[in-house]
């Protein structure tokens, strides 16, 4: 029997701004709503909500939920809990998305644990498809593929939840496209009664301080990115690379074992446990290119190796391949931007 | 106050290290060439615990593992840098588990140890890499949670807790019992103490005791300390329907090993200089740069 409930987005946002992560799932959900024949809807738990479902509708959104209490925000825990659980318990999502962001990855495991749903964590992709049970021979029809990578990023797991609903899965930022889908679209809102869904108890975690550290380093919407690997070696070398990006007009990126070693800092980190860039231009410097790096970046229009090793495996999927020192070659790239640049 | 601590740690294959050796001639990994390591965040999160001992003189530390006999290694890890107690959860029937089945399980092994004020374990596993664990204890134990901890400390039965979250950063306050996950970001785990491998290096679960020979065995004759617990899911009252492969509600449909199709390179020598000069041309040229 097809199942006929709708797919819902949990929406994060900050300065009265709907996160990028929730337009990108809702994006996607959208895709995913019409293939189904369901309605998508989205959530969204804070305060000072007034009009933030005119954010939501472009993207497709046909039921926009509001839970608006001062209390609720900035996020915690257990409110934030409480009202998915009690209004999945309503209406019964099939599917449910959220960013796999600080909020989604503390919140999802909370609420598919409450509902006893599986929830995957971090996807690459997501489709409709059957499954067939291998054990049983039960068949399942339009089950949400859960793809994502696991065991460092070196294979590629689908998951399926057959039996148990909604379907939950977390997505990173960054790595669905964020389209809208029809600037006049309209949907209905649904003010939902706070107290219906949350009791005092929830609030026993309180937020005494904040600080919000305004983040200069966007490598996400960078055209052009120059990234060390742990084969840069050391800070100074990467102070090489922020040259070369400044020259260029770019940005610096990293992969994990760099900023493991503490070269350069964590918001550079670009792969699967870090951000999915999609640049014009992606120069590897001392990278190897082990999966769980390539991953974020393997959709650069064009892509420069430079290695000490002529066998790094990014080598197999970069346009350029330069053998040698990066210390070396780096510095011939930026004069020789130089003399030919206008 | 003295505080009853658990940490939750896990033996993982260490994921961060998948050289070429780790790498089968098929494609595959072949898991027996990687170490098994303590799960890094779980070694922030013991660093937490030693610390509120330290400060909370009397408190106590137990640490929780769940998987193979042999993560037993994980427990004398521990030990050796200052936890006082461990326990390793181990059963066939437990194998398999997805997040929700595991937390189930974990839930179940910290309500046997009955009397805990905090609850500590790293964000996330290098091999799963999906945070989710923590929360589903906490939920499974009706406890609030923190999660994304950088440091935790404990005054008349409330944690203050710092959060690293991707805007900055967050001060919290909680009553305990809690459950707290710890973000790599905190202080690195104290080293081992030569004094604590001296003492606790024949530590040993029943299962390895059972394969001692009787001169190995007769060394921990009046040394209760070097009894490690191990439980089995019928131990700490695992509703079977809950653990294992069947008490997973996310089943793995498939499994590809990820190749990634190669493209045709122009190579170039480092010290090709004219090469480089015309390679940045043609990026001028093509508008890539500039």
């Amino acid at each position: 029997m097809a199942d006929i409930n709708n797919l819902i987005v949990y929406c994060e946002f900050e300065d009265g701004k709907v996160a990028d992560v929730s337009l990108e799932l809702l994006t996607k959900g959208r895709k995913l709503a019409s293939e189904l024949g369901v309605k998508l809807e989205a959530i969204v738990i804070g305060d000072k909500l007034e009009g933030i479902e005119n954010q939501l509708f472009p993207y497709g959104a046909d039921v926009v939920y509001k839970a608006e209490d001062s209390r609720l925000y900035p996020y915690t825990s257990l409110p934030h809990s409480s009202i998915l659980i009690n209004l999945f318990k309503e209406i019964k999502p099939q599917i449910c998305l959220m960013g796999a962001t600080c909020i989604g990855r503390d919140l999802g495991p909370r609420v598919s644990s409450c509902l006893h749903s599986g929830l995957t964590a971090d996807c690459t992709s997501l489709e409709i498809g059957d499954h067939t049970d291998p054990k049983t021979g039960t068949e399942y029809q339009n089950l949400l593929y859960q793809i994502r990578p696991a065991f460092g990023g070196n294979i590629v797991a689908t998951i399926v939840n057959p039996e148990c609903r909604p379907q939950m899965a977390t997505v990173r930022e960054g790595v669905m496209k964020k389209e809208i889908f029809d600037a006049s679209h309209k949907g209905e809102v649904i003010n939902l009664d706070v107290n219906k869904y949350v009791s005092d108890a929830d609030f026993v975690v309180s937020i005494i301080d904040r600080h919000i550290e305004k983040c200069d380093i966007n490598i996400k919407n960078a055209p052009i990115i120059v990234a060390g690997g742990y084969g840069v070696g050391s800070k100074e070398n990467f102070d090489m690379l922020h040259e070369l990006a400044s020259v260029l007009g770019g940005e610096v990126g990293a992969s994990r074992a760099a900023v493991d070693a503490g070269f350069t800092e964590h918001a550079r980190q670009i792969g699967q446990t870090g951000v999915t860039v999609r640049p014009k231009l992606y120069i590897a410097c001392g990278i190897s290119g082990q999966i769980q790096h390539v991953a974020g970046m393997q959709d650069s229009s064009i892509i420069i190796s430079i290695n000490n090793d002529a066998n790094a495996p990014i080598n197999a999927i970069s346009d350029y391949v330069i053998t040698g020192n990066m210390e070396d070659i780096v510095p011939k790239l930026i004069k020789y931007y130089k003399k030919n640049s206008k | 106050m003295s505080l009853n601590i658990a940490v939750l740690a896990k033996q993982v294959p260490d994921t961060r290290n998948v050289g070429k050796d780790a790498m089968k001639a098929d494609g595959t990994i072949n898991r027996a060439a990687l170490p098994a390591i303590f799960n890094p965040e779980d070694l922030n999160a013991l660093e937490q615990a030693l610390k509120l001992k330290d400060e909370h003189p009397g408190s106590k530390i137990t640490l929780l593992t769940m998987g193979l006999p042999r993560a037993a290694e994980v427990i004398r890890e521990g030990l050796y840098r200052g936890a006082d107690t461990g326990i390793v959860l181990t059963d066939r029937a437990l194998g398999g588990a997805d997040t929700l089945a595991t937390s189930y399980s974990l839930a179940a092994a910290v309500r046997h140890i009955k009397d805990f004020d905090i609850i500590l374990g790293g964000r996330q596993a290098i091999d799963g890499d999906t945070a989710q664990v923590g929360p589903q204890i906490a939920e499974k134990l009706g406890l609030p949670q923190v999660t994304y901890a950088e440091d935790v400390t404990v005054k008349d039965g409330k944690a203050t807790i710092k959060r690293r979250i991707e805007s900055g950063s967050e001060t919290v306050e909680a009553p305990l019992p809690l459950v707290v996950t710890v973000n790599g970001s905190a202080a690195p785990c104290r080293p081992r103490n030569a004094r604590l491998i001296q003492k606790f290096k024949y530590a040993v679960t029943p299962s390895e005791k059972a394969a001692l020979s009787e001169e190995q065995a007769a060394r921990l004759e009046g040394r209760d300390y070097l009894n490690l617990m191990e439980w089995s899911a019928a131990d700490v009252e695992a509703d079977p329907a809950q653990i294992g492969l069947n008490g997973s509600p996310t089943k793995v449909k498939n499994v590809v090993n990820v190749v990634f199709t190669a493209k045709e390179s122009k190579q170039l020598d480092g010290s090709d200089e004219a090469g480089i000069e015309e390679l940045i041309k043609d990026l001028i040229e093509n508008h890539t740069i500039g």
